[in-house]
């Protein structure tokens, strides 16, 4: 499964890459974001978009994985 | 819909305190201005001379504590930085120069909107013209590459800054500069306004709410969340503006505006181009600010030395209209504002480090 690391990108670059990469990888992706503003706006996205979501916390970082 | 709830409400709150702020004593469609409220500090600082807008407007200190607050409450406080912070700061600068020619930030513009001022319309169009451009140019790749954690000192430092500004209100030595007369002489009582500040800051930074970011979401994502909040200061601050008897229709004699409707919908094209880069309007600059995040202090900070220029070289527009510099000033930011975002668009640049290197490379 691909890796998206978005740490330190600001709003809305999160979510840009989430689109992008599931534009590639219609499977789905992991997305690594480092703050609840980017959580909840690639969380929604990804709903959005159709995909089942499972959130996995490590010390204020978040991995969000997108699953069909 | 519990989701929605609470952007719906926060919302709500701004345009209510909008149109009460206006009530116990501030300037008319200008309950809240964050453009005007930190060009009114740059004055009350000295760092323009424009003698009817100087003032430390209490709202801008409490926007930022109020976040401040909750952020630390809730574990979100976080000190970053390095995310190209001269770039963004040029942005704010052009952002301020941009309002000043409108003569408003994107929350006054939805406030006057809302007040029946048809020139803050024509303004809403440039707005969101600048904003679709600021789209185009993300859709190519445009980022200001990766902040970074920092120690917490230095996320401290700018809510410091702000009560050591409260600090100087509440004792106002002689070295401040309080206008006698004008929209500056214009102020609800600090308490009011602070306490109002505090509340928006508080579910501002609880909701994320972002004039830019509501519209620029619903063009990129078609994503409405952002956008209700727009809507709920808009439809509050109309029926508050109703309510009170402030509600007049037209385009000519409204309260601090002009009627030149090419250099509104420009200086608006501006900001909402220049916003889009930075990631959010001068409010939600406020917000992050509040939370550690040192770019969007550049970000305020870049407002602040804006409104400097502004007033110094006489850009800011007056109700006769923009001033020839104000027009020089705006053709001369569009050009630097396309020069930014051509530099900083991997995919119309080799450099496809970031969005480009991990995802393509397959491909």
């Amino acid at each position: 499964m691909k890796i998206i690391d978005t740490c330190g990108m600001s709003c809305p670059q999160p979510v840009l890459m989430t689109k992008k990469a599931l534009d590639l990888e219609k499977d789905g992706v992991n997305v690594i974001v480092d703050n609840n503003t980017a959580k909840e706006n690639v969380h929604r996205f990804m709903q959005k978009y159709g995909y089942t979501v499972v959130i996995d916390e490590i010390d204020n970082t978040f991995v969000l994985k997108a699953r069909r | 819909m519990k989701a929605k709830s609470g952007i719906i409400i926060t919302g709500s709150v701004v345009g209510f305190m909008g149109v009460l702020l206006v009530y116990f004593g501030n300037p008319a469609n200008m309950g809240f201005c964050i453009a005007c409220f930190i060009r009114d500090i740059a004055g009350g600082l000295g760092f323009q001379r424009a003698e009817v807008v100087q003032y430390i407007r209490p709202e801008v200190i409490g926007l930022v504590l109020g976040s401040f607050f909750l952020a630390t409450k809730n574990k979100e406080f976080s000190s970053r930085g390095g995310s190209s912070p001269f770039t963004r700061f040029v942005l704010s600068i052009i952002v301020m120069i941009g309002a000043l020619v409108f003569l408003g930030c994107p929350l006054r513009m939805v406030l006057r909107i809302a007040g029946g001022d048809l020139n803050a319309i024509v303004g809403l169009v440039g707005f969101v013209a600048g904003i679709y451009v600021g789209v185009f140019y993300l859709n190519k790749g445009f980022n200001l590459k990766r902040s970074y954690k920092l120690t917490s000192f230095e996320g401290y430092l700018f809510p410091a800054v702000n009560v050591g500004l409260l600090i100087l209100l509440i004792v106002a030595p002689a070295f401040l500069f309080f206008s006698q007369t004008g929209p500056g002489a214009s102020a609800a009582p600090i308490w009011i306004a602070l306490t109002s500040g505090l509340i928006v800051g508080i579910l501002g930074q609880k909701s994320r709410l972002c004039t830019v970011g509501g519209i620029r979401d619903m063009i990129l994502f078609r994503d409405s969340y952002l956008l209700l909040g727009i809507l709920s200061i808009l439809v509050i601050s109309f029926i508050g503006n109703l309510l009170l008897g402030y509600f007049n229709p037209g385009f000519t004699g409204q309260p601090i505006a002009h009627t030149d409707g090419l250099w509104n919908f420009l200086g608006m094209a501006l900001v909402g181009w220049a916003s889009v880069l930075l990631g959010g309007c001068p409010m939600r600059q406020l917000i992050l600010a509040g939370e550690g995040n040192t770019d969007s202090v550049i970000s305020v900070i870049g407002l602040f030395v804006g409104a400097g220029i502004s007033h110094n070289f006489g850009l800011a527009s007056s109700a006769e209209g923009a001033t020839l510099n104000g027009q020089i000033s705006i053709v001369i930011s569009i050009l630097i504002l396309l020069t930014i975002s051509l530099a900083n668009s991997e995919f119309l640049i080799k450099n496809k480090t970031l969005i480009g290197g991990k995802i393509n490379e397959d491909n």
